[in-house]
């Protein structure tokens, strides 16, 4: 899709070059490379303290980089005409409460410079979608934390911008309300618009997402589509009567043995294989071959839970060498 | 474009939280207690003249003791406009990035500086608008109920404004720096350190003292706001006002140049500026 776009002169969605944010000695972000084609829904995750809002808020202008560089649909971040089609739904979400849901809309869209006209149109319109349209008249203060999300969803979405920036857009929603965010989502892929989610839900990221991204320590460590960074990926336990070193080292030439256990009553084993379930059958083959009692064999296909827990997990254990 | 947006956001907040009817209010009764207070003055001159067989026999000529009352009355009035101010706009920033309030409007396509003018602006009407009726108020039971008008009030009125102004000025490049707290902190001993040094210059020209005049003089260049109030004090009174009364904590014999003026409005839009460019870097 990236390569017909910037044949056909598509400007990527967003684009950074080495996007780093250091705040005094705390490095925020320490090197952020990625491009986001438009009409993909990208998502974007990571640990707590990861980098993910700061990222985000370097890429809306909140926060000034302190190196490497990036374009919002072609334009250079930092500069104001660059947020022109963009929605912006923060994490941290708080309007000015005094105003009704209209009123609140009616600013935001004079602030997009929206026209009267277009702003009498896109408001109800808007209200509709988040289903706010029955509090419309009622003070922002009267409504819960849900409530003011689903305002916030409002706010990103009222100039039909072509690419938004959701963080952590359900984190004080009900499981309505979630699901509500996720079919919001999905209609704005299909309507070709280019939507940029921080998440830490993995269940939601992996139904919606065309593309993942995951950041830990400032840095992504991982870039690619959910399918294909999950292919492969399964874990198998093998339950045997015996076990020795030896049948290990020769077993590991199929996949990754991530833990063997041993017991009274025989030894479990289980690997990671990143060829699917052809790695089952030569593995049974190894440890008939040096007469191990195979007694069962499990297989289960990873989770982007299970791939995010490992990526955060291998970082950590390669940075503090535990 | 968009600065006149935040300006008008600015204004509507005042409104929808109930500040303006508060102040409104409170203001309306100090006006009562004022025009009361002028009425007991004018009541203790006609039973003083009563007494003495209307031979006129006071220690101070009546235009001296009403400009005295206009003066008591003024004075409040920078004060309080001084006061609200500074509460006003302390956390106009500063509490604004803290709630997150600003994270969904600085990401749209406004640039900074528009953010920090319109609430300026913002400020700036209301504190005029406050300060002009207040005065008009006092002015107006002086002439009604004490059958004394003030010189030169437009003037006055103007330097009232220019000293909330400066205040004003130095509140809000604050809540561009610190958080809410620490800039109220900042800004009240800056305040009190400016009227202090006004009181310790007026003792040292009664003394005749350099080093107390310089100390007044390096405070109100730090913070220009009292010897504004020192000038507006000094053009609404009469000469004879002036020259009996003599330096006093409500007005002075020798007031700011022309030049202290100058000094003042550069001073406003200096800082204004500077809380631009300041907010400008700032991460959200």
């Amino acid at each position: 899709m990236s390569v017909s776009d910037a044949l056909a002169g598509v400007p990527p969605a967003v684009q950074t070059q080495s996007l780093r944010k250091i705040y005094r000695s705390n490095v925020a972000v320490d090197d952020l490379s990625i491009s986001v084609a438009q009409g993909e829904v990208f998502g974007f995750l990571g640990p707590n303290g990861a980098g993910k809002t700061t990222s985000v808020k370097m890429l809306t202008g909140l926060v000034k980089p302190s190196g490497g560089s990036g374009t919002l649909l072609g334009r250079s971040i930092g500069d104001k005409s660059s947020r022109k089609q963009v929605g912006f739904l923060p994490e941290l979400f708080r309007f000015h409460d005094w105003l009704n849901a209209v009123e609140l809309l009616d600013m935001h869209g004079k602030l997009y410079g929206m026209a009267s006209a277009e702003r009498a149109r896109r408001i109800p319109e808007v209200l509709e979608l988040v289903g706010l349209i029955d509090r419309r008249e009622d003070r922002l203060r009267t409504y819960s934390k849900g409530m003011q999300q689903r305002a916030g969803l409002a706010q990103a979405l009222l100039h039909d911008p072509l690419l938004v920036f959701l963080d952590e857009p359900t984190s004080a929603l009900d499981p309505i309300g979630r699901r509500q965010v996720r079919d919001i989502i999905l209609a704005l892929k299909s309507q070709g618009k280019t939507v940029f989610l921080n998440s830490h839900l993995l269940s939601e990221v992996e139904m919606v997402c065309d593309r993942v991204a995951v950041m830990n320590h400032g840095k992504v460590v991982a870039v690619g589509p959910v399918g294909e960074l999950l292919r492969g990926q399964l874990v198998v336990e093998f339950r045997v009567g015996n076990w020795n070193k030896a049948i290990e080292e020769e077993v590991s030439a199929f996949g990754t043995v991530e833990s063997v256990t041993t017991g009274d009553s025989g030894a479990s084993l289980i690997l990671t294989s990143l060829d699917g379930e052809n790695c089952v059958p030569p593995i049974v083959n190894c440890l008939v071959q040096h007469c191990v009692a195979v007694y069962g064999v499990t297989t289960e296909r990873k989770t982007l839970e299970d791939l995010f827990i490992d990526l955060v997990d291998v970082g950590d254990r390669a940075r503090y060498g535990r | 474009m968009n600065a006149f947006l935040i300006t008008r956001l600015t204004l509507q907040e005042a409104f929808r939280r109930k500040m303006i009817v508060a102040v409104l209010f409170l203001s309306a009764v100090f006006l009562l207690l004022y025009g009361f207070g002028f009425q007991l003055l004018i009541d203790d001159f006609s039973t003083f003249d009563r007494q003495r067989g209307g031979i006129p026999g006071r220690i101070l000529p009546y235009e001296v003791q009403a400009s005295a009352m206009v003066m008591l009355g003024l004075y409040t009035v920078n004060f309080l406009a001084g006061i609200m101010t500074i509460f006003a706009a302390v956390g106009s920033i500063s509490a604004e990035v803290e709630s997150g309030t600003l994270h969904a409007i600085l990401s749209k396509p406004l640039a900074r500086w528009e953010v920090v003018a319109g609430k300026y602006v913002g400020f700036l009407i209301m504190i005029a608008i406050y300060v002009s009726l207040m005065v008009g108020g006092v002015v107006l039971i002086s002439t009604t109920i004490g059958d004394y008008t003030p010189p030169n009030i437009i003037q006055g009125t103007a330097l009232i404004v220019l000293v909330a102004t400066i205040l004003l000025s130095l509140t809000i490049l604050g809540s561009t720096v610190f958080a809410t707290m620490a800039n109220g902190i900042v800004v009240f001993m800056l305040y009190g350190m400016a009227l202090t040094g006004g009181l310790v210059e007026q003792i040292g020209t009664a003394l005749d003292n350099d080093t107390m005049v310089r100390i007044g003089v390096g405070t109100s260049i730090l913070l220009p706001s009292d010897a504004m109030w020192k000038l507006a004090s000094y053009v609404v009174q009469p000469a004879i006002a002036v020259n009996l009364v003599g330096p006093n904590p409500f007005g002075t014999s020798n007031p700011p140049s022309s030049f202290a003026v100058q000094y003042a409005i550069g001073y406003c839009v200096m800082l204004l500026v500077a809380a631009m460019l300041v907010f400008r870097r700032r991460d959200i």
